[in-house]
């Protein structure tokens, strides 16, 4: 063989990389990044142990499940948005939850019909302003279509699964009438065209560019630890008491669903179960600033940080059904134009 | 001699593998198709007409117009310079333009985002200088829009247009424009006279891989907000849950690449530039003397500056100020060679896919074969997320079957082989990429004359041997740089990576996407650093391969 033949034998080969071993392990399909699992992860099988192959997918792992088909190695799938796991388990690719551990941690109104997902921490998308140049404390969704703020209000572009389930909850509390006039003001009101992310809403208050802005939760608190200039975009902006007039705060959450055809069905609910322990839920829901599930995690950094929230009370469910609704309205008023 | 039989002569060998390569690209297509026709469809579709598609086209229009201008100009202004002119620096120069190449749009979008952002460098210094504190107080230039989305990404796709102009420039149109020079036409009249119009079908090609690169852009258009027809795409199929729906936005752009394959055919003609048998070889260059020459090299070195070494520059520093060497471990290397390793891989299936399709054309010239090399090309256009998807599920299907009958005939539990090994990802970057191969190799051949091949005939040479003996050769530099193309391109493909790749597998660009959603990007400096690295010394190949050597 030349030289360049076993090059190519080699790259041929070495890119039919080898399957992970079967032995006592449970896959992972996760939207979520592995950085901020990883702890988790590693100390689950520290416990018990048990490994953990993950892949981490940004879109389409509903679809890729499904395509796999009954020969899937999936057995847990980890997902970041209400909308997207509800979608998965409307498209069958799971099978329900039965432990009495979960039932016993996670309320009804947290999880899928059947069981089908399992919230494992909640986050919560709040309005943020300047520090320096707004005067107050508390503040309803719906003064963000309010003319004062005209030209002072920066956002993510409205088709963005944050902004999308935040609009489907307005929808569901208003109805569409009254959610496009919402829409129209907001975007009335913006400085600058939505895009971006959460992140930037925070930098362009800080620079002068808007007043205020939405956000989600966790971001203030990574912004909060950062060593570098996110740090002075933490102290440029404070975070209101936000809520529905006639609610409370719109919250979003990460959930765990067990595949149809999961191959390692029993380490799936126990990965699961382990995920809503006190220990990891302390590890998760830490690490990125959200607010844990389990009732007994009392002080979590999510809670120091910003004072405990009171979710809206429109079910979950009922924001992933209007999902399809919110992006139509979106469109329909032009908002990211 | 006896002839082998026909289904197995080498031309029609050569036309299996054709159709092979023809298929990889047509099954997510058809896939596609089919799921754009699907009669949950059909439900969407008013309201994709009415308000998603009109606004997503005519944004996409002009972002490819805009692209399309910028590239243009750049490349074929300092392919022009460098070719024709002596300055200094244009040594270096002439590589060194080929470098924004390996930086990839997202990198590229972000990193000007940060450069020109509030706290950016810039900023910075001018609210030193004046004592503003505030954007209230004065105006700056935000890249976050449609013109920053063209400048930005122009930067780092016109060396598909400086390459493909420069070898034309460079060596084939060297003897015309001497005899130009020598009749007593100005720099100017050559130019606009002689070279443009010879330039165009390199031109056009050059353009067309820069345009499909931005039609199939996601990470920069959606991070600068334009709201292109691949974003929609994206957002048809996540928030409204329909695959359907974005399946039709998808069939609408690929009219849209069509009409810009169809665009470059007709913009390439009929016109033939085979050069005489003789090794072709430079044309001297005119030396600018004062501030012509400065402005010869200014004019160069800028988009290397603002391509290449602001994006290098912020990477480093990044790597640098934030101390990431220490990130750089085991698992670092594994995703290291995972990259590469993967993109080899992949190359090397394009490479030989994309010959086999030029040779057939060169070898039969039935028309159903030109049908084949257009097909291929397609894939290039698709966005990556779309073409990985419909890769998925006849993959999937097909990887279900094995393991099925494995199980029932041999009691095996194989798993899925195709997507549990990365296979599947190599399949998928040789359907988008073949087109690479496929115009690489055709340019090359372009200049091979038909008269060699009836000259090596007639002197008794079988098909095999006019391959080995007299192309081999010949369409060696095009077949390089083909393939290191293909391979830069591979190392930094996103979107297809993150879907198909298998279990416990990353690499570098999936690592920097994991930082850049986790909101810290500059955590993954030193990954996409790394990207870059891997990516400058092909294309420095590159760059010395293809050029117009003395």
């Amino acid at each position: 063989m030349t030289p360049t033949t076993r090059l190519c034998a080699l790259a041929l080969t070495s890119s039919l990389m080898a399957v992970p071993a079967l032995a006592q392990s449970v896959n992972l399909y996760t939207t979520r990044e592995p950085g901020l699992l990883n702890p988790v992860l590693e100390s689950f099988t520290k416990d018990t142990g048990i490994k953990v192959n993950a892949v981490f997918l940004k879109d389409g792992l509903q679809e890729r499940v499904k395509a796999e088909g009954s020969n899937s190695p999936a057995d847990v799938m980890l997902m970041v948005d209400v909308g997207q796991i509800d979608a998965a388990a409307a498209a069958g690719v799971t099978q329900p939850v039965s432990s009495a551990t979960v039932d016993k941690i996670v309320p009804k109104q947290l999880r899928g019909a059947d069981n089908n997902w399992v919230t494992l921490t909640q986050r919560a998308r709040v309005v943020i302003v300047s520090k320096e140049r707004v005067k107050q404390d508390s503040i309803g969704y719906e003064d963000l279509a309010d003319p004062k703020w005209k030209g002072k209000l920066c956002i993510r572009a409205g088709q963005h699964p944050y902004n999308n389930a935040f609009f489907a909850a307005y929808l569901a509390h208003y109805g569409a009438e009254k959610t496009e006039a919402f829409l129209k003001g907001v975007k009335a009101n913006t400085a600058r065209k939505p895009g971006g992310g959460d992140r930037e809403v925070a930098r362009d208050i800080q620079s002068g560019q808007c007043d205020i802005g939405l956000i989600n939760t966790y971001y203030i608190g990574l912004m909060s630890q950062a060593k570098n200039e996110q740090k002075g975009w933490y102290d440029a902006i404070k975070p209101l008491k936000s809520s529905f007039k006639d609610g409370g705060t719109h919250v979003n959450v990460s959930a765990a669903a067990i595949a149809k055809h999961a191959p390692n069905k029993e380490n799936a609910v126990k990965l699961i179960e382990y995920m809503l322990s006190e220990k990891a839920q302390t590890l998760y829901a830490d690490g990125n600033f959200e607010f844990p599930v389990n009732p007994d995690v009392k002080e979590s950094a999510a809670v120091k940080l910003l004072g405990t929230i009171t979710p809206d009370r429109i079910p979950l469910s009922d924001i992933a059904k209007n999902r399809k609704a919110a992006a139509d309205l979106v469109d329909k008023v032009g908002f990211d134009n | 001699m006896r002839r082998p039989p026909r289904l197995w002569r080498p031309s029609t060998r050569f036309a299996y593998a054709a159709g092979l390569g023809a298929a990889l690209v047509a099954m997510p297509i058809v896939a596609l198709a089919l799921l754009a026709l699907s009669p949950q469809a059909a439900s969407i579709w008013p309201h994709l007409a009415a308000n998603v598609i009109p606004r997503a086209l005519g944004q996409t229009v002009l972002l490819l117009i805009g692209v399309g201008g910028v590239c243009g100009v750049i490349g074929v202004a300092t392919a022009w310079l460098v070719t024709q002119y002596e300055f200094p620096g244009r040594r270096a120069l002439e590589w060194l333009l080929v470098l924004p190449l390996a930086v990839p749009t997202y990198i590229t979008a972000y990193i000007y985002v940060e450069v020109m952002g509030f706290q950016g460098p810039l900023q910075s210094a001018l609210r030193a200088l004046t004592g503003w504190r505030s954007l209230r107080e004065y105006w700056f230039p935000d890249p976050r829009n449609l013109p920053g989305a063209i400048l930005i990404l122009s930067l780092v796709l016109y060396p598909y247009v400086y390459l493909s102009v420069r070898a034309l420039f460079g060596v084939q149109g060297a003897t015309i424009m001497e005899a130009a020079r020598t009749l007593g036409a100005s720099g100017r009249t050559r130019f606009w006279r002689i070279a443009l119009p010879m330039a165009r079908p390199a031109l056009a090609a050059g353009l067309t891989l820069a345009l499909l690169e931005t039609l199939n852009d996601i990470g920069a258009s959606e991070y600068l907000g334009v709201q292109s027809l691949t974003l929609s795409i994206y957002t048809t199929w996540l928030n409204r849950n329909s695959l359907a729906g974005a399946a039709q936005i998808a069939c609408v752009m690929l009219l849209l690449v069509v009409g810009l394959i169809l665009l470059e055919a007709r913009l390439r003609g009929q016109r033939r530039f085979a050069l005489p048998v003789r090794q072709p070889r430079a044309a001297g260059r005119l030396r600018l003397q004062g501030r012509q020459a400065a402005l010869a090299a200014l004019a160069c070195a800028l988009p290397v500056v603002f391509g290449a070494i602001v994006p290098l520059g912020f990477l480093i520093g990044q790597v640098w100020m934030r101390d990431l060497l220490g990130q750089i471990d085991a698992a670092l290397l594994r995703q290291l060679a995972n990259a590469l390793l993967l993109a080899l891989a992949a190359t090397l299936c394009v490479v030989g896919l994309g010959l086999s399709i030029v040779v057939a054309l060169r070898l039969g010239r039935e028309s159903w074969l030109g049908l084949l090399a257009r097909i291929a090309s397609l894939g290039y256009a698709v966005p990556g997320t779309v073409l990985a998807l419909g890769v998925l599920a006849p993959l999937a299907a097909l990887d279900n079957l094995v393991a099925d009958a494995a199980r029932a005939w041999f009691g095996l539990a194989t798993g899925l082989i195709l997507i549990g090994s990365g296979a599947a990802l190599v399949i998928a970057y040789t359907a988008r990429f073949l087109s690479i191969a496929v115009t690489g190799v055709q340019s090359g051949y372009a200049r091979v004359s038909n008269r060699i091949d009836d000259a090596a005939r007639m002197l008794g040479a079988g098909t095999p041997e006019l391959l080995r003996r007299i192309h081999g050769p010949m369409i060696r530099p095009a077949i390089a740089a083909a393939g290191l193309l293909v391979f830069v391109d591979c190392l930094k493909e996103l979107p297809a990576t993150l879907l198909l790749r298998p279990l416990n597998v990353e690499t570098l660009a999936t690592i920097v996407y994991g930082h850049a959603s986790r909101g810290a990007f500059e955590d993954g400096a030193l990954a996409a650093l790394l990207i870059v690295l891997a990516g400058l010394y092909p294309v420095f190949v590159l760059a010395r391969a293809s050029g117009g050597r003395d």
